[in-house]
């Protein structure tokens, strides 16, 4: 037997007397029960919006772009602005659920799940606008390598444009069979409580007959351990490959090398953002703050105001280097950011992004929920305004001076967005209902390092001075030892 | 496909189960397997498990998507529909890693779900025999199975000495089958 202790400088990832039973039951229950009032007004709130969606879309295809404000000079508007913003908040999910499996972050446990739901609905949110800005949708497919009668003729290999439609789609994959992997045994402990047939019906269905033999659990381990090695290079290269969609042109603002890490950097600081939107307030829906603690929140914080200030760092760099290459092109599109007639967008981001995840340096603000819920909102409306400065302030003002335009959007765009909200959320409202919103097996596992009353029950080693600890570490071990001589 | 008789033991606790497979092997029977509502580590080696090789598997499908990316790419750009770009060459390496590089993470990670699906033997509406509605709750439940030249009572009372919780002796079908989980088995209802 290995050991089972944490130092207690590491506070409790779960709190409150827990025993497995207990956890199974938090987690379960509200699976079991009637929905409250709020969830019903938000549910239905969520799809009218997607309804809303659908219908601006249909609109676009019906008429064409020309609804749309996008002209010859700014040719993507809100449309790539909101792919970027979604794409980048669906990266949260992963990097929690992969990296931070990888450097052995416990408090992951609490929050990967949802972090992970969050990812795969922001994905599908994101993949709406390059189909859609397609108008001509029902001709999509030649983006794939398909054979076909024109020739055959591929698609371009060696462009970003189609690098993306891999990538982003494999990120979709591999994330929704990382996520579903952890889900299995989850849906066979909802199974075996079930008391109604339906339930039962259904979950064992979604459970894959899981019944947890040790074999089971040796596989899903290596299983797990290889998916979190393979998505955390993904996931660096996703963003990395969207950056690579302006990054390779030869527009000033966008032709820089600093692009991949400095959209990486903004990818993960949106996307922890969002999980700190959505979970305030699951965690108090739910009743779960014994398992998404302060703690968690601060930890997400941390990494908000870290990634916070690498991005700021990006734009100053951006900023310097465009000085430094006294290139007309690059200092007058820079120039034109800052005071031209988007200085407003440059502002907001600035504002949102860069001075304040800075008040994050404060303890009080990191622990504070109201102040992280607001802040988690902040961040992302910088984050928006970060990739519509990026679109919109590169091409507004082109290299022929009577094609300079302005760009504002028109309904249907907004709409378009809009309902990109309703789907992310209706979606989020089933999972919140009908998954464990927490990862249980995850959670008991971790239980008897981290938990609360464990942690208290280790108090006398707590007070060991190091012979004695180191004395009883290796008796233990010893007598392991012994008995398994004996058994040879 | 065949139904059989075990000695089932329930623990409610880790730290009784590993001891309790250590003396259940050490008096010769054979675990036909134990549940856990979680991994619990340590347990494999303990039933005297292999480790797994799913890992090879993965890098063998890793490996298959690089070389379809890069014999694909090749394949249509230097022979099939050769175009140029500018004057750049037909063969423009750098350029396909990213794709490459997506393919290999795609093969790997759908390759390696499917293997593990197949090799836990899961997948929508396989049906496997539950031995205690809490072992993937809080109990550890250990399944020995009985044959005609061994005492169930011996078994029973071997298993209770062990730390055992509960202790029952079940008929089963050992392997996996197709049916629905509202639905009890012929042999469920036969054995009450």
């Amino acid at each position: 037997m290995h050991i089972k202790y944490e130092s207690f400088v590491r506070e409790p990832l779960v709190d409150g007397n827990k025993d497995y039973h207990q956890i199974s039951e938090d987690i379960v229950s509200p699976i079991e029960g009637k929905p409250g009032r709020m969830w019903y007004v938000g549910f239905i709130f969520s799809v009218i919006l997607l309804c809303f969606g659908i219908f601006s879309v249909s609109w676009s295809v019906y008429w064409g772009l020309g609804t749309w404000g996008v002209n010859r000079t700014i040719g993507w508007g809100w449309d790539i602005t909101n792919f970027v913003w979604w794409i980048g908040i669906g990266h949260a999910g992963t990097l929690i659920s992969a990296i931070l499996l990888l450097f052995r972050q416990g408090w992951r446990t609490g929050v990967n799940r949802a972090a992970e739901a969050m990812t795969i609905f922001a994905v599908m949110c994101a993949g709406q606008f390059p189909i859609w800005h397609m108008g001509r949708v029902w001709d999509g497919f030649w983006v794939l390598p398909l054979p076909n009668s024109r020739g055959p003729l591929w698609p371009n290999f060696d462009s970003p444009l189609l690098w993306d439609v891999f990538a982003i789609s494999t990120y979709f994959t591999v994330s929704l069979l990382f996520w579903y992997s952890g889900l299995i045994p989850d849906f066979a402990l909802i199974r075996d409580r079930a008391k109604t047939k339906l339930r039962k019906l259904l979950y064992g269905f979604a459970s894959f007959g899981w019944t947890g033999t040790a074999k089971n659990w040796q596989r899903q381990e290596a299983l797990a351990l290889v998916l979190a090695g393979l998505s955390t290079p993904l996931v660096l290269s996703v963003h990395t490959i969207v950056s690579f969609d302006f990054a390779t042109s030869v527009i000033p603002g966008w032709h820089t090398t600093i692009f991949p890490p400095y959209f990486v950097a903004g990818a993960v600081f949106s996307g922890f953002a969002m999980v700190n939107t959505l979970l305030v307030v699951t965690r108090k829906i739910l009743h779960l703050e014994q398992y998404i603690t302060i703690g968690h929140l601060e930890a997400m914080n941390k990494i908000i105001l870290l990634t916070g200030s690498i991005v700021g760092v990006a734009y100053l760099t951006e900023l310097f280097i465009s000085w430094y290459s006294q290139a007309w092109g690059e200092m007058a599109a820079f120039q034109w950011r800052i005071m031209g007639p988007y200085w407003w967008s440059y502002w907001a981001m600035m504002t949102c992004n860069v001075v304040s995840p800075q008040l994050f340096w404060i303890k009080k603000f990191r622990r504070n929920i109201p102040f992280t819920f607001v802040m988690s909102i902040v961040v992302n409306i910088g984050m928006w305004f970060e990739r519509f400065v990026i679109i919109v302030t590169s091409t507004y003002r082109d290299w022929i001076p009577s094609s300079w335009a302005y760009y504002s959007p028109q309904w249907p765009e907004v709409g378009f967005y809009l309902g990109t909200f309703g789907l992310f959320f209706t979606c989020y409202f089933l999972f919140a209902k009908y998954f464990p919103v927490i990862a249980v097996s995850e959670i008991k596992f971790i239980l008897r390092t981290s938990g609360e009353n464990y942690k208290h029950k280790m108090a006398h080693i707590e007070n060991q001075g190091a012979e004695e600890f180191y004395h009883v570490v290796t008796t233990h071990h010893e007598d392991e030892h012994h008995e398994e001589v004996a058994h040879h | 496909m065949s139904i059989k008789k075990f000695a089932v033991a329930v623990y409610d606790d880790e730290e009784v189960l590993f001891p309790a497979v250590k003396k259940v092997r050490r008096a010769g029977y054979k675990i036909h397997d134990v549940y856990t509502p979680f991994a619990v580590h340590g347990l494999d080696e303990a039933m005297g498990l292999k480790g797994t090789d799913l890992h090879i598997a993965g890098f063998i499908y890793g490996i298959t998507g690089t070389s379809t990316a890069v014999g694909f790419i090749s394949w249509i750009y230097c022979s099939d529909w050769p175009i140029n770009y500018g004057g750049k060459p037909h063969f423009a390496l750098p350029a396909w890693i990213p794709i490459t590089f997506e393919l290999t993470v795609l093969f790997a990670a759908v390759g390696m779900t499917l293997t593990f699906c197949y090799l836990n033997q899961i997948m929508p509406g396989v049906k496997k025999h539950v031995f205690h509605p809490r072992q993937s709750d809080d109990m550890f439940v250990m399944a020995i199975e009985i044959n005609k030249h061994m005492s169930e009572a011996e078994v029973i009372a071997f298993l209770k000495s062990t730390g055992a919780k509960e202790t029952s002796v079940q008929v089963a079908e050992s392997s996996w089958w197709y049916g629905r989980w509202d639905k009890k088995e012929p042999y469920e209802l036969a054995a009450g």
